[in-house]
């Protein structure tokens, strides 16, 4: 195993052939934003908020993707990223229909927290509101496509933690919606174990546990550094 | 077949049409087809049996001759004329040897002296008119897999890949990275599997060469492949066509089943030790699918989506195996590189950009269709020579080249040579050929917000900037073009068109600003004008 050292935001910090830069910020203090990374399942790239900007290079480039090489010079929050950042989130803000005062994940909310986070507190642009239905035909569970940002999470821990791959995709751009097998109410899905992982790395409100009201909603994603601890290491510990 | 058989099959099928009275090529593809080709054609064979002609004169299919807008097109090899808008009741005097008869076609005979025909250079479509694109010995007749005959029993495959590379041929989809270099990545990979991978997803707006060239000679691209296979050492290829090319895929299909029969294809290439297959694998209508990621997904099996690079496909690509991605065209260069050498193909073109290029001249322009014409050509002389214009007495207000990820080129630019880099120098690209005139009566706000909503409904939806901002460009567009926009919107879009270029994942967001940056650049009147009216209609 060959040791990288790299700097990242100006501090000197070391990791391992293979990680990503993302990975080594995290792990040496430096938080970089995002949406569509959990740790457990594999990365895709696609929430665009940890792009870095990295010496040498031209473009901006996805820290959950890009692998760290001896001597690279990582910048995580200049000026332009951050703006990058606050109008990404827009965007998403202004995608689907986040009404943060009726959301059972109001104050627990990624989203919600990222917002915070980096500053944007109002939208610039003109809010799509499209009208989305809510799947409640789960006996424990409920989706609610307003509040997706279609990151994908559910997907992936379903695919390969859970080994079921109930959740996949239908119909492409802003017009994508997360299905349960090939597009049937979640309660008639015959792939779904009820396992429930898909709802606790749900980083918004669109996965949530029935008979939550407004800001009850506790997500708990210690269960999946378990499994994998487990998986990889062989070791059974919480 | 061996090469001797090859050879043999060549000279048998040169005289065997030497001896005929005449050949008369009926067009074939889409376009003509679209028109009324599959009529004449049968008239035309009706009417050679009906004369008792069947040993003198032959009837056959033909590639795209490039008039599209005079179709159906009918050549007579005998004489080497060319006739535009012929119908069914025409064919008796086409079959006839008689000049009487002939003279009641003159006024169909095309000019084939003229400025459209004199200032191309084919060399992609060089077999389009003088072969029947579903007859595998027609191509064979016209020297077909020599070049991949010559390779496999006279060249070691770094001595084809110098080849390419002295050719200074780059790749025709739109990036122009260099074929050779990228050949040689894959080359160098150690991995026992590799594939060969032809890119025949176009889905510009407006463009037609690749299909018209898989129409017209599908066997040039699959020698091309062959070559290709050869040089990298790949043993299997695909060619990922799209969906709506019904017509590209029969040919493609009876081509690869032809050239498996005869052994250019399959397990003994010609006899020798190398072997390629090619398999077909279709698309189902995403223009995302381009992509070479995207493509990539789409061959095994996935959601059509592309993933961030690196890793490139010459490094990890189809099933994580090394995978060379070349487009149609580019394919359909290789033989005649191979065949009559690197250098000679170095003496087409521009120091940067060697060999001709096809386009696909739509819009406001007199010859509709498909021409080739070598690079460093003015854009004046494609237009205004081989394009014959602006119709109806109308004035030149700006070109689009590369579709949704190009730009428009206005009028002070038209003797810009076209090649790669004077065409980044003015904020467009080469693209993969498609070329769209407009005259005065274009509103180019309303060119930009065609685009924009172009690339919002091919957008995947993978990642947010392009799929929810092009969603927001194109509110932002459609609002100024009903004179509804405001300042605050000019600037929202500028912000925008920033945010897409940097931090999309792949090229279709990274790019889908371009037809939004380039008319801003050249006709932002146009947009202050439309912001000027709104306001006055607000007061």
């Amino acid at each position: 195993m060959s040791v990288k050292t790299l700097t990242i935001d100006g501090k000197m910090v070391t990791g391992i052939a293979g990680e990503t830069i993302f990975n080594v910020a995290w792990n040496s203090g430096v938080r970089i934003p995002r949406l569509c990374h959990v740790g457990g399942v594999s990365d895709v790239g696609a929430c665009r908020l940890c792009l870095v900007e990295i010496e040498g290079q031209k473009k901006l480039m996805a820290s959950c993707m890009t692998n760290v090489e001896e001597g690279m010079v990582v910048r995580t929050n200049t000026e332009r990223l951050q703006s990058h950042r606050r109008l990404i989130l827009e965007l998403l803000f202004a995608e689907r229909n986040h009404i943060c005062a009726v959301c059972v994940m109001n104050g627990q909310c990624e989203l919600q927290d990222m917002a915070e986070e980096l500053g944007m507190d109002h939208v610039r642009m003109r809010y799509l509101f499209p009208k989305l239905e809510v799947d409640t035909s789960h006996e424990r569970f409920g989706l609610d496509h307003n509040r997706c940002i279609l990151c994908t999470r559910c997907v992936r821990v379903c695919d390969e933690v859970e080994g079921a791959h109930t959740w996949d995709l239908k119909g492409r751009g802003v017009n994508s919606l997360i299905i349960a097998d090939l597009g049937e109410p979640w309660g008639q899905s015959d792939t779904c174990t009820s396992c429930g992982k898909c709802v606790q790395v749900c980083p918004t409100g669109a996965l949530f546990s029935k008979g939550r009201t407004v800001g009850e909603m506790r997500k708990d994603r210690r269960f999946l550094k378990y499994i994998v601890t487990a998986r990889e290491k062989h070791q059974w510990i919480r | 077949m061996t090469i001797e058989e090859l050879s043999d099959i060549q000279e048998q099928e040169q005289a065997r049409q030497q001896k005929l009275a005449n050949r008369i090529y009926c067009c074939t593809a889409a376009g003509c087809v679209s028109c009324g080709a599959d009529r004449v054609r049968q008239s035309l064979h009706a009417e050679v049996k009906k004369a008792g002609l069947q040993e003198q004169v032959e009837v056959c299919g033909s590639g795209c001759m490039g008039l599209c807008s005079q179709g159906p097109l009918v050549r007579s090899a005998a004489d080497d004329a060319l006739y535009g808008h012929v119908s069914p009741e025409e064919a008796a005097a086409l079959v006839s040897g008689n000049p009487v008869d002939r003279q009641l076609l003159a006024g169909k005979r095309i000019d084939t002296t003229a400025p459209f025909f004199a200032l191309q250079h084919k060399i992609v479509l060089a077999n389009s008119g003088v072969m029947d694109p579903e007859i595998l010995n027609d191509y064979i007749a016209v020297g077909g897999y020599q070049a991949l005959a010559h390779a496999v029993t006279e060249l070691s495959p770094p001595e084809v890949i110098e080849e390419i590379k002295q050719s200074g041929l780059r790749g025709r989809g739109g990036a122009g990275y260099p074929t050779g270099l990228k050949w040689e990545l894959v080359a160098k990979q150690s991995s026992q599997i590799k594939y060969v991978v032809c890119n025949a997803d176009e889905g510009d707006p407006g463009a037609f060469m690749d299909r018209s060239v898989l129409e017209g000679d599908p066997h040039r691209v699959l020698e091309g492949m062959a070559l290709a296979g050869y040089a990298v050492g790949a043993q299997q290829g695909y060619i990922y066509v799209r969906g709506e090319y019904g017509l590209a895929i029969q040919r493609l299909q009876t081509a690869i089943k032809q050239a498996e029969r005869a052994d250019l294809l399959g397990n003994r290439v010609l006899g020798t030790g190398f072997q390629f297959r090619v398999d077909l694998r279709i698309g189902a209508g995403a223009f995302v699918c381009g992509e070479e990621t995207a493509l990539i997904a789409s061959i095994e099996g996935k959601r059509g989506q592309p993933r961030q690079r690196p890793p490139y496909p010459p490094e990890s690509g189809l099933w994580e195996r090394p995978t060379l991605i070349n487009n149609v065209e580019t394919f359909a260069n290789i033989p005649p590189i191979i065949a009559k050498g690197g250098e000679w193909f170095a003496s087409i073109g521009t120091a940067g950009s060697k060999g001709t290029k096809v386009f696909a001249l739509a819009g406001k322009i007199v010859n509709t269709g498909l021409i080739e014409a070598p690079m460093g050509a003015s854009l004046r002389t494609i237009i205004f020579d081989i394009g014959g214009g602006i119709p109806d007495g109308g004035r030149f207000k700006a070109a689009q080249t590369g579709g949704p990820s190009g730009g428009c080129i206005p009028e002070q630019f038209l003797d810009v040579p076209v090649d790669y880099e004077s065409l980044a120098k003015i904020g467009s690209i080469m693209g993969s050929g498609g070329l769209i005139v407009m005259d005065e009566s274009s509103d180019m706000v309303d060119v930009a917000r065609f685009f924009m909503e172009f690339c919002m409904d091919e957008s995947c939806g993978k990642c947010i900037p392009c799929r929810v901002g092009t969603v927001q460009m194109h509110d932002i567009l459609a609002r100024m073009t009903r004179g509804e926009g405001t300042p605050a919107d000019l600037d929202m879009l500028e912000q925008l068109c920033t945010l897409l270029r940097e931090t999309s994942l792949c090229g279709l967001g990274q790019t889908a600003p371009n037809p939004v940056l380039s008319t801003l650049r050249f006709f932002r009147h146009e947009y202050d004008a439309k912001l000027a009216a709104s306001r006055g209609g607000a007061q």
